[in-house]
């Protein structure tokens, strides 16, 4: 059984906002039965068309799609066009307390419906929806190659949400999208888009200029000021930053951590801490002193 | 919250006779039966007792009988074993709605070079004898079709393919898991060289399974080391659980008629009820021959899962063809595989009852079904535009 949050569960059996909007000023439709989750959201602006005074959905999909439907249509409220636009799917997600990964694609169904809404509203060109069949994201935005055919998913969609949702792994583009999930033979396509992402982005990384030593010193007194020392403090302990050499970064521990036989283990978890903050390349040595 | 557990084909209650029979074998004679003295000697009697029974039920001899630790294992031991004893064929046929425990294997099996067919089947689910015959030849080494289908029910003339598979020389296994216990079973009439059942299918605890060997089959064991079970399955014998097995196994031949009739009638009572109270639905296998206690009905425009949680909150349990009860993202491949439109199979529901079922839960299941599905219906966009028109 999936484990999902107590917020889950009151939006699914008691959903805010479910039905339609007559007079609806955008309508928004993803999904389809063949993909085995849809969902047709309603929006209706304020008299200046500026906020968002109503939102209601229809949802034919699994609990975790309609709760995502509900949360959304309670989040989009009050919002104007533009902050609505702002909404992301892991927000969704949030706002019900997370998802399991696996149903990570219910949030991202949200997100794109909204935008679809949002997008037909301003009079962009979007393709008429076939519910029977499209997964009905293929509007302009969105245009590219299609990657996965048994869900109709084009590169550029997949791209885009690999980069918002930082994924690694073919599997949690899968979890995320439902890409790759059915026959699977797009799956190296799908891997090679993810290194194609992390590829620009470790390419922007490598940008960066490279630290001086004199403000590696001060980034890594600002981690362990900032994320080290109140944690060890938390369990009665502490440490000292006594000096660095090169990338060696010498520290010494205080209180209950000096002596403790677990120290090791904190050493490591302050290497990982600067490695992950400051540089990839530092090491943590215990002196004592 | 009253339970109404209507899921027996995932796994049944243990009979409480049947833990009862088990109980002592953990903190009391706890022996090894394969142990030179009278405190494993006691035990090694009562689990022959169980070998026995569960070859009775199975109309064969207790020699044919290879406990295992559950029904995968058997599946997988089977269909090894006869690839190995026939390392000249290089075939193997199967169906594409078997259990995943045999589809799986197969599948891998085709990386290893070997050539895999997998039998259609129609909308009701019934096996393609055709299609099957024309497969078969020389080369076949194992052909393994389950008896009966644990989604649906649908039952495969397994004693008919067995006969063919025995004309081309072949072996043939069947994963007769949802069926022991359910329908009879008589092995010394039949041509099936291999059969694999699990206990917790038939109120026998999770952890044993047993594997039937037609005497004079060739054989090839999965787990080697100790000399349990005549060598053909290494191990110590999981002693209770066995015990246990067996007693279920005299308990499921007392209670046929039952399942056949008082379980049959309440089934038929349910699904009869649910077609005639919620429009739009229909029965998966329906036309085919079906186990009594498994019923299969798709519900259109809503999905499965959210049926399941919906009912769960009523205490009901039941399962599932939709591809979000199982992580993956495709319905159920049983249920593609008869053709089965999308509209329905994410929308399928499968209740299956045992000679523990009474009337109430059926009852309870006819009054709140339709108004789970009614709610959904109203909150899918296709519902409402269905049941507008």
């Amino acid at each position: 059984m999936w484990d999902y949050t107590p917020i889950v569960k009151d939006h699914f059996l008691n959903p805010r906002n479910v039905g339609d909007i007559a007079d609806a000023d955008a309508i928004g439709e993803v999904g389809s039965l063949a993909c085995g989750d849809a969902l047709k959201l309603y929006i209706k602006l304020d008299e200046n068309k500026d906020k968002i005074v109503d939102a209601k959905f229809q949802t034919f999909g699994c609990a975790s799609a309609i709760a995502s439907s509900s949360a959304l249509t309670e989040m989009v409220k009050g919002k104007t066009l533009d902050e609505a636009l702002a909404i992301s799917n892991q927000e969704i997600a949030d706002f019900l307390g997370g998802l399991p990964e696996e149903k990570m694609h219910c949030s991202v169904m949200g997100q794109e419906a909204l935008e679809v809404a949002i997008f037909k509203y301003r009079g962009m060109e979007v393709p008429e929806h076939d519910a029977e069949h499209d997964h009905g994201h293929a509007y302009p935005e969105y245009e590219g190659t299609l990657v996965c055919k048994c869900f109709g998913i084009t590169d550029t969609f997949l791209k885009k949400v690999i980069e918002t949702n930082k994924l690694t792994t073919a599997e949690q583009v899968t979890h995320f999208t439902k890409a790759g999930g059915a026959c699977g033979s797009c799956i190296p396509k799908i891997k090679a888009l993810i290194a194609e992402v992390l590829g620009q982005a470790t390419a922007a990384g490598s940008g960066k200029p490279k630290l001086s030593n004199l403000k590696k010193m001060q980034l890594v007194q600002e981690v362990l000021e900032r994320d080290v020392r109140p944690m060890l403090r938390a369990d009665g302990g502490d440490l000292e930053l006594i000096d660095m050499d090169g990338d060696n970064v010498q520290i010494a521990f205080r209180k209950a951590c000096s002596g403790c036989a677990s120290s090791g283990n904190t050493a490591r978890f302050v290497e990982t801490k600067l490695r992950e903050l400051v540089y990839d390349g530092l090491r943590v040595q215990e002196v004592s002193q | 919250m009253i339970e109404t557990y209507l899921d027996n084909n995932a796994t049944t209650k243990v009979d409480e006779a049947v833990f009862e029979e088990m109980r002592p074998y953990f903190c009391e004679l706890y022996g090894n039966p394969s142990s030179m003295h009278f405190f494993g000697g006691q035990v090694q009697a009562k689990v022959n007792e169980a070998r026995k029974r569960v070859a009775a039920l199975l109309g064969a001899s207790a020699d044919e009988i290879i406990f295992t630790a559950c029904g995968t294992e058997s599946d997988n031991s089977a269909i090894r074993s006869a690839l190995e004893v026939q390392p000249d064929r290089r075939h193997i046929i199967t169906s594409r709605v078997e259990h995943p425990a045999v589809l799986t294997q197969c599948r891998n099996l085709t990386l290893k070079g070997y050539r895999v067919t997998e039998i259609g089947v129609d909308g009701a689910g019934r096996l393609d004898m055709e299609e099957y015959k024309n497969a078969l030849d020389e080369d076949t080494a194992i052909v393994s079709f389950m008896w009966a289908n644990n989604e649906t029910g649908v039952i495969f003339p397994v004693e008919e393919a067995a006969d063919m598979a025995k004309s081309k020389g072949a072996l043939f296994h069947t994963d007769a898991v949802q069926a022991v216990g359910k329908i009879p079973i008589n092995m010394a009439t039949s041509k099936i060289d291999m059969l694999s059942l699990s206990g917790h299918k038939l109120h026998a605890p999770k952890g044993i399974g047993c594997l039937y060997l037609r005497k004079g089959t060739p054989f090839r064991p999965f787990m080697v080391g100790g000399h349990q079970e005549k060598s053909r399955r290494a191990g110590t014998e999981n002693a209770a659980a066995i015990i246990a097995l067996g007693k279920a196994c005299q308990l499921a031949g007392d209670a046929m008629e039952t399942e056949n009739t008082v379980v049959k009638g309440m089934r038929d009572r349910l699904q009869s009820a649910l077609m005639s109270a919620i429009p739009h639905s229909r029965i998966n296998g329906d036309g085919a021959e079906r186990l009594p206690n498994t019923t299969s009905i798709a519900f259109e425009f809503v999905e499965g899962e959210a049926i399941l949680m919906l009912l769960s909150e009523l205490g009901i349990c039941a399962s599932s063809g939709s591809a979000c009860t199982s992580g993956s993202l495709e319905p159920s491949h049983v249920l593609r595989a008869m053709g089965v439109p999308f509209t329905c199979a994410h929308g399928s529901i499968r209740f299956s009852l045992s000679r523990f079922t009474t009337n109430d839960e059926i009852d309870t299941v006819i009054r709140e079904m339709p108004k789970i599905i009614e709610r959904l219906r109203m909150m899918s966009p296709f519902g409402r535009e269905h049941l507008k028109g």
